[in-house]
This record gives C-alpha cells, sequence and structure tokens, in this order.
C-alpha cells in the first residue's frame, strides 16, 4: 500500500502475484487436465503417476468418443432446439423489452415483477408438470415440445437483458427522428434497432450457450433415441465402465466451442449493462 | 438450475456513474389506454403463461391429488386427496434429513462462493496486469464451461483409481490415496460436488465484484487510511457499504441456484444419487419418476419453492432498485 517504501511495496507485489498465479493455477487446472487427458495416448490416461505436462498427442480419443454412440445426431438436435430457441427468444423477447423500457402503462410495473420472479423459480421445481403437460399436448420426445419449454427460462432472461440495452439508447435519438418524420415504426426501425444490433447479438449467443448447456430437461423430455449432447455427454459409459480418456475428448468437444462463444460474448454482455449511452 | 446451468442471466447491474435511464414519459394528457405495449407483450406473455403458469398451477393442484402411474395412463381419475401428499412427505423422517442436507449443502456453497469470490477480487485489485489477464482468462474458460461438462471432469479429478487428485496426495510423504473413493461416504462426496458447484460459481462473483470495486471512490479510502484505518477497516467501512447492493444481489441469486442444484449431483452419482445424496431437488425428482408417485414429488418441489420466496423477495426489491423501475 501506499505508506511502503517502494522496496517493500515491490516485495509485497511479487508476494501478491504469486498468489494470483496460485489463482490461476487452481481455476484453470480442471480445464487443462481435461484437455490434457484429451489428447493423451490412452494407455499414459490410466497411469496411476500420471504426468502433469502432456505425454503424446494423439486424436484416438476423439474417434473412440465418435464411436461409442452416435455423437452427431445429438449435437444436430442440441442445434436445432438452441437455435430454434434463440430465434423465437429474441424476437418476442425484444417486442417484450421494447414494451417495458419505452411505454408507460398500467401494469408495467407487474409485468416486470412477474418477469423477474419467473427467472426465480428452479426449473427442477416445474419438471413434474412440465412433463405431464408435454405428455398431454402430445409433445413429449418431439424438439418441439423442448424448444417451447426452453422458452420459459431464456424468455425472461433476453426480455431483461435487451431491457437493459435499451434503456441505454437515448430516447432522444427516436424522438428525433419523429421530429423528421419517421413514423415510431421507422425510428425504431432505423435508430434503435442498429444501436440494439450488437447487444442483440450478444444475447443471441448467451441464450445459445443456456439452450445448448441445460440437461435435466434434456434428459426428461425426449427418449434415449432423441437425445441431446448434454445427455450423450451425461450418458458416456461403455460395457466396460466409463473410459475416462473418451469421455474428456467428448468434454473437450462440447466445451471448446462453447467456452470460445463465450469469450467473445462476455464482455460485451458486461459491457452493455454497464456503459451509459446518455452522457449527462 | 446451476449456476450455471442453472444458468440464469447473469447480469452487471449498471454502475452508480451512469445517470438513471430516462423514465418512460407519461403523456401529460388524460391517460387514455394504449394498445401497443400490450400487443408487444403479447407473445412473450402467452408462451409464459402456457408453459409456465399453467404448469405452475398444476404444481400446486398435483400437491393435493394422488397422481401416480394409473393416473398418468388415464387408467384413474386424478383424487383430491387433501394434505395427503404433504403429511406423508413431513411424517418422513428421511425427508427432514434431506432438508438439513440440502440447507447445509447449499449454505456452504454460498458461503464460499461469496468468501473466495470477494477474496479474488480484492486480490485482483493488488497483482500485476500479467497476472489479472491470467485469472481472468482462467475465471471465464471456467466460467463458460458447460455443468456438465465440468461434472465429468470433476468425476475424473476425484477418480479413485486414475484420479489426479488422488496421485498427487499420495506424492506427500506418508499420505496414501490411491484408491480412495471420495464418494464412498455422503459427506465427502457432497464436499467434492460443493468444490465443484463453487469452482463454477466463483467467476461469476468475481468479476461482478470487481467491477463493483471500480466503483469505490479512492479519496473515500485515502481519507479512511488517513483517519487512521488499516486494510480491514477500509474495508469493513469503506468497500463494504459500497458493495452491499451487489453482495446482497449475488448472494440472494447464489442461495437460488445452489438450492436447485440438480445435473451436479445426478451425474456424479451416474443418475442414481444414493440416500446419503440426496438433496431436495434429486429427492423431488425421485419421488416421482423413479417411484412414480407425482403427488408427493410435486409437494416436495413447492415446499422447496415456498422455502425460497424469502430469498427471492429480498433479489426483487434488490433489483427493483438497481434497475431504477420504482
Amino acid at each position: 500500500m501506499s505508506t511502503l517504501a517502494p522496496g517493500a511495496r515491490r516485495k509485497s507485489k511479487a508476494g501478491w502475484n504469486l498468489l494470483g498465479l496460485l489463482v490461476f493455477v487452481t481455476a484453470g487446472f480442471p480445464v487443462y487436465w481435461m484437455v490434457n487427458t484429451a489428447f493423451k495416448p490412452a494407455k499414459d490416461a490410466i497411469d496411476p503417476d500420471p504426468s502433469l505436462l502432456p505425454t503424446g498427442l494423439t486424436l484416438g480419443n476423439f474417434s473412440r468418443a465418435l464411436d461409442i454412440a452416435d455423437f452427431w445426431g445429438p449435437v444436430g438436435r442440441s442445434l436445432i432446439v438452441s437455435l430454434s430457441v434463440v430465434a423465437i427468444g429474441v424476437v418476442v423477447g425484444t417486442l417484450a423489452a421494447l414494451a417495458i423500457s419505452r411505454f408507460a402503462f398500467r401494469g408495467r410495473k407487474i409485468v416486470i415483477v412477474g418477469i423477474l420472479a419467473v427467472q426465480m423459480i428452479p426449473l427442477v421445481a416445474m419438471i413434474i408438470p412440465v412433463f405431464l403437460l408435454l405428455n398431454d399436448l402430445d409433445q413429449y420426445d418431439k424438439l418441439s415440445g423442448l424448444i417451447i419449454t426452453y422458452l420459459t427460462f431464456i424468455l425472461p432472461f433476453t426480455v431483461w437483458t435487451l431491457r437493459g440495452f435499451i434503456v441505454n439508447i437515448p430516447k432522444e435519438l427516436e424522438e428525433a427522428a419523429m421530429v423528421d418524420g419517421c413514423s415510431p415504426t421507422g425510428a425504431f426501425l432505423r435508430v434503435v434497432f442498429p444501436l440494439l444490433a450488437p447487444g442483440m447479438v450478444a444475447t443471441s449467443v448467451y441464450a445459445f450457450i443456456q439452450a445448448w448447456n441445460e440437461y435435466l430437461y434434456a434428459l426428461m423430455l425426449l427418449s434415449q433415441k432423441n437425445q441431446t449432447a448434454t445427455v450423450w455427454l451425461g450418458n458416456f459409459t461403455t460395457k466396460h465402465g466409463t473410459e475416462y480418456a473418451p469421455m474428456m475428448a467428448g468434454s473437450t468437444m462440447m466445451a471448446v466451442p462453447i467456452v470460445v462463444l463465450f469469450l467473445l460474448v462476455q464482455r460485451k454482455m458486461a459491457a452493455g449493462l454497464t456503459a451509459g449511452a446518455v452522457k449527462g | 438450475m446451476s449456476a450455471a446451468d442453472t444458468t440464469t442471466p447473469t447480469e452487471v447491474p449498471p454502475p452508480m456513474s451512469v445517470p438513471p435511464p430516462s423514465r418512460p414519459v407519461l403523456p401529460r394528457r388524460k391517460r387514455t389506454f394504449n394498445a401497443t405495449p400490450w400487443l408487444l407483450l403479447a407473445p412473450c406473455l402467452l408462451i409464459l403463461v402456457l408453459v409456465l403458469g399453467y404448469p405452475l398451477v398444476r404444481l400446486v393442484t398435483l400437491s393435493f391429488q394422488k397422481f401416480g402411474q394409473s393416473q398418468l395412463w388415464g387408467f384413474l381419475p386424478a383424487d383430491w386427496v387433501g394434505f395427503d401428499n404433504f403429511t406423508g412427505v413431513l411424517d418422513d423422517g428421511e425427508f427432514w434429513a434431506v432438508v438439513v442436507r440440502t440447507f447445509v449443502f447449499a449454505a456452504g456453497c454460498v458461503i464460499f462462493t461469496m468468501v473466495a469470490g470477494m477474496l479474488i477480487a480484492l486480490l485482483l485489485q493488488r497483482v500485476s496486469g500479467w497476472v489479472k489477464t491470467l485469472v481472468n482468462i482462467a475465471l471465464v474458460a471456467s466460467w463458460g464451461m458447460p455443468i456438465i461438462v465440468a461434472t465429468t471432469v470433476f468425476k475424473w479429478l476425484f477418480d479413485a483409481d486414475y484420479g489426479i487428485l488422488n496421485a498427487l496426495l499420495s506424492k506427500l510423504p506418508g499420505v496414501e490415496m490411491i484408491g480412495h473413493n471420495w464418494f464412498a461416504s455422503g459427506p465427502q462426496g457432497l464436499a467434492v460436488i460443493m468444490l465443484l458447484v463453487v469452482w463454477g460459481a466463483v467467476p461469476f462473483v468475481v468479476i461482478t465484484l470487481s467491477a463493483g470495486l471500480t466503483q469505490v471512490p479512492a479519496e473515500l479510502e485515502e481519507a479512511a487510511r488517513l483517519d487512521g484505518a488499516g486494510a480491514w477497516g477500509i474495508f469493513r467501512y469503506v468497500t463494504l457499504p459500497i458493495l452491499k447492493p451487489l453482495i446482497v444481489m449475488l448472494t440472494t441469486l447464489s442461495v437460488i441456484w445452489d438450492m436447485g442444484v440438480f445435473p451436479q449431483v445426478f451425474v456424479m452419482r451416474n443418475g442414481h444419487p444414493e440416500p446419503e445424496f440426496q438433496i431436495l431437488t434429486t429427492y423431488s425428482y425421485d419421488r416421482a419418476f423413479v417411484v412414480n408417485d407425482y403427488g408427493q414429488g410435486s409437494a416436495i418441489a413447492l415446499i422447496t419453492v415456498l422455502l425460497l420466496l424469502g430469498v427471492v423477495a429480498v433479489y426483487m426489491r434488490q433489483m427493483l432498485k438497481i434497475g431504477e423501475v420504482e
């Protein structure tokens, strides 16, 4: 701190850095170990005294993971579900977000409280009635059933997040456009929408990740033959028990694209919600 | 469902320096009914009412009905049985063990998450730029990991025979851990699952609190220092009060997420959690889908939701304050 002599300060800085590196190693190790195991020759993976450094590079575990059970089918289904959820969620969510951020109307606060409250219901608690509802609607074991179910947790999220992006767009811009002869719709399309687009992209990616990662509903609402990618990984066992090296290869295939996507939007999500657009 | 899968939205509230979002301008003339916002809201509300509102009502009605296999297939009507499901659940000694276990587990997760998150956020203020970057990369990578992937990875780390953790621990003099099964006992196994939950939840807390820490004015810290406050004093009387709204929000969110932990336990125990691993969520699931008693399963789920209501109320108040919709 500032009261220390320069030498002492450098020393304390080194101490903090050492602690920081310890945090880095601890937080990063599981991710490192997953990738490390995925590329290891299978016999090195079950060494009772495993080497912490990579011992060789092989893609054998990946091909083994793809052989154990159909991989591309579940991935395709996960893609269909996630993309559909994002498409519906972002369009419907944008409309709703516009309503609560740009209009004053009776009942607005109740709607906001409702949308916030909905996010607080643990999804696990809803699985029984949702399962029975889809059963009644003949939507059990159908991707459409899963899509509509996912909207329950994606919609509140998209509405609330997009609302955050919309309130950061100064109303004055729209008003100016309307003074210049735009209709409210025209003002939205020409002024708000271009400014909102990056936020919509980030929200979409984030919603995609959430839908892609969901496990419980996918497990419960689809049969084995229609399983999605997360369920594929969760059920990863062979006749010989769990083969960890292929399982880590499968995990790597599932995680890396998602982590990359996450890295791309994470900053934008934080920035979009914190950046003030109206400079006072 | 989890800190991630549950991945409920993560929101960084706008910092205090941002002027409040302009409130909707109320028309000066007499307020007439305007259909536009309702038309915009209609699709969203329609979906939520159908797939969330209706099942929520159904959850309540199910809790008061006898609903098993025969009712599911429509052979028998669902009869109203009053509070039978609840009395059945509450009279069951195991249920109370599950409640206590859930509270201990969730409390442990929340406390460790918040304390570790706070400490790391404070640490990041004191390290060099390159260390900060490294830590941030590790944090975002672990945050972005799908829960199910994280769970399989932890399964592997803690594997009895080939897990790296046992191998590393056995390197310590006098420690022989190879072959040690972490999941042979409930408390030990749940501690591993707790570690998994905390590992996944800490990044969000660190990143949110780091954003909050940038809002703490340096002048205030300086003033406190001149008044003779030590590092702890500054934290306690300057930093903490400024971060309080964030801490309240993060804590309530964590409680809600950690009470709703499911896939971590479920996948760790290969889809069949043993009795000493049962928490409220898995217990409700078991009652409904393993024993096929949907009525009692719903009653357990409903009790879980009711237990969380108080926490939710605190969160909502905080969110409404932060979101300035008051």
